[in-house]
């Protein structure tokens, strides 16, 4: 039973990085768009080399999080092109493991985009990225999944909405709050003149919290929001 | 022995009535056609069959199960819909072996393989689907939703696009899943093709079932007929009026 739900959850990631990897449209456009981010506020905030402090871990994460939000959008664009996302539905799998297919290629493809991100952010603000490099990891993970989870859901049930575009951040944001602000507050202790491992460590636990919370939530309610 | 059992099934997308009233019950081995102009319903109904689309009242069994049963049910459909429910950055190899993946197939590229000889692809197994003509596509599609072996196929106008030799071919594959004991239900507008291939005619106008038969000529005719018998006014299923 497992076996066969991870089996198609990998099979639906494959497909996506397969595709992907064809056509390199969501990986291009989402890194243009945060590396875009990242150089608007080191050209407004970075004065004579110098960063303000305690910024960089805002920027780091608004880029992700507006980066990520337009990668979830193109995905499941993507599906509803040639109505495959009613194929997948109407596959006898288990509907939660399309979910985790999705949730995955996703993830991956905003952690591919964060390997060019965090250097940056560390090169124009100045942060010590390589302080505490599990624990940076640890937030970036977690804080990533998080939002990923949500925003999977969220995409997916929008698919067939013609205003989606418009809806996915007003219905994400807010949701994700507790996630911006566990990952912005634990990157900010490592980033921080004397960082604060304890807080850090906090954070973390935090964002694991509600990670477990998110996609069980999502696991419940892929299903029966997929059936209309 | 009756397998399809669609009994009073109504669905509604707020105050408007997409289907009302629909109930008929078909075979293993019947090919159904469901007919009627644009925003008849056939698609909302089709979709009601495949258990994409829950109905807001009545029920649908297949065989001894309902909608409810999940997977199982969905294990015994093939559907194709008016869209291929094809990834075209992909190959057609690749298309068919991921789907026979999320069916369970067992044997996934032996089973591709046959797939494209039957679709008479082989050679163009490894070519993007992106490439392909819509006939082609058609024919891959097809395979994808086969790939399984359901018990019931449906279809959503299949003969769209198509040139007389791929709907011929098209029409051969589907009576040889007929005579192999599937159901099969097609929705379609083109009555020329559908006429002789039909064993029964479902009738849908405004929503409502107004008639079905099981003639094996003159279509168009019966068509008429059945149009004429029912409801007048088009606005009347639309907003909720009798």
């Amino acid at each position: 039973m497992m076996r066969a739900f991870f089996r198609v959850a990998w099979q639906v990631m494959r497909k996506d990085m397969t595709v992907e990897i064809r056509s390199r449209e969501i990986l291009l456009t989402t890194l243009l768009f945060a590396v875009s981010v990242v150089l608007i506020f080191s050209f407004a905030l970075v004065r004579e080399g110098r960063a303000p402090d305690d910024v960089a871990a805002g920027i780091l994460w608004v880029a992700i999080s507006f980066s990520g939000t337009l990668a979830m959008g193109r995905t499941f664009e993507r599906e509803r092109y040639n109505d495959t996302l009613r194929a997948l539905i109407l596959a006898p799998a288990d509907r939660p493991a399309i979910y985790v297919g999705k949730l995955l290629g996703l993830l991956l493809l905003m952690l591919l985009v964060e390997i060019v991100l965090v250097p940056m952010v560390g090169l124009l603000f100045a942060a010590p990225i390589f302080a505490y490099p599990g624990m940076l990891l640890m937030l970036l993970v977690s804080g990533t999944l998080g939002f990923a989870a949500v925003g999977t859901l969220f995409a997916a049930m929008l698919v067939r909405v013609r205003s989606r575009d418009t809806l996915l951040p007003v219905l994400l944001y807010p949701i994700t709050v507790p996630v911006m602000i566990g990952g912005v507050r634990g990157t900010a202790a490592l980033f921080q003149a004397v960082p604060d491992e304890p807080m850090a460590r906090f954070w973390i636990g935090l964002l694991l919290f509600w990670d477990a919370i998110f996609v069980t939530l999502a696991l419940w309610t892929f299903e029966p929001v997929m059936t209309e | 022995m009756q397998y399809l059992s669609v009994v009073d099934v109504a669905r509604h997308f707020g105050r408007r009535k997409a289907l009302s009233q629909i109930s008929f019950s078909c075979a293993a081995g019947e090919m159904i056609g469901l007919l009627g102009p644009n925003g008849a319903g056939k698609s909302t109904l089709l979709n009601i069959l495949a258990t994409l689309i829950a109905p807001s009242k009545g029920e649908v069994k297949y065989g001894d199960q309902g909608a409810n049963d999940g997977a199982d049910v969905r294990a015994q459909i093939g559907m194709l819909g008016h869209d291929l429910f094809l990834y075209p950055e992909l190959t057609a190899r690749e298309n068919l072996e991921f789907f026979a993946h999320l069916y369970g197939v067992t044997d996934v590229h032996s089973t591709a393989t046959r797939a494209l000889h039957t679709a008479g692809l082989v050679d163009r197994g490894d070519d993007f689907v992106a490439g392909f003509s819509r006939g082609m596509r058609q024919r891959v599609a097809l395979e994808r939703a086969l790939l399984h072996e359901p018990k019931l196929i449906l279809l959503d106008e299949p003969f769209t696009g198509l040139d007389q030799t791929s709907t011929a071919a098209l029409v051969g594959r589907l009576r040889e899943r007929q005579r192999a004991g599937c159901l099969i239900v097609l929705a379609t507008h083109d009555l020329d093709v559908a006429d002789g291939v039909l064993s029964r005619a479902i009738y849908l106008k405004d929503g409502r079932m107004v008639g079905s038969d099981t003639g094996s000529s003159n279509l168009a005719d019966r068509y008429r007929r059945a149009m004429d018998r029912g409801p007048r006014n088009a606005d009347s299923a639309l907003w909720g009026g009798e």
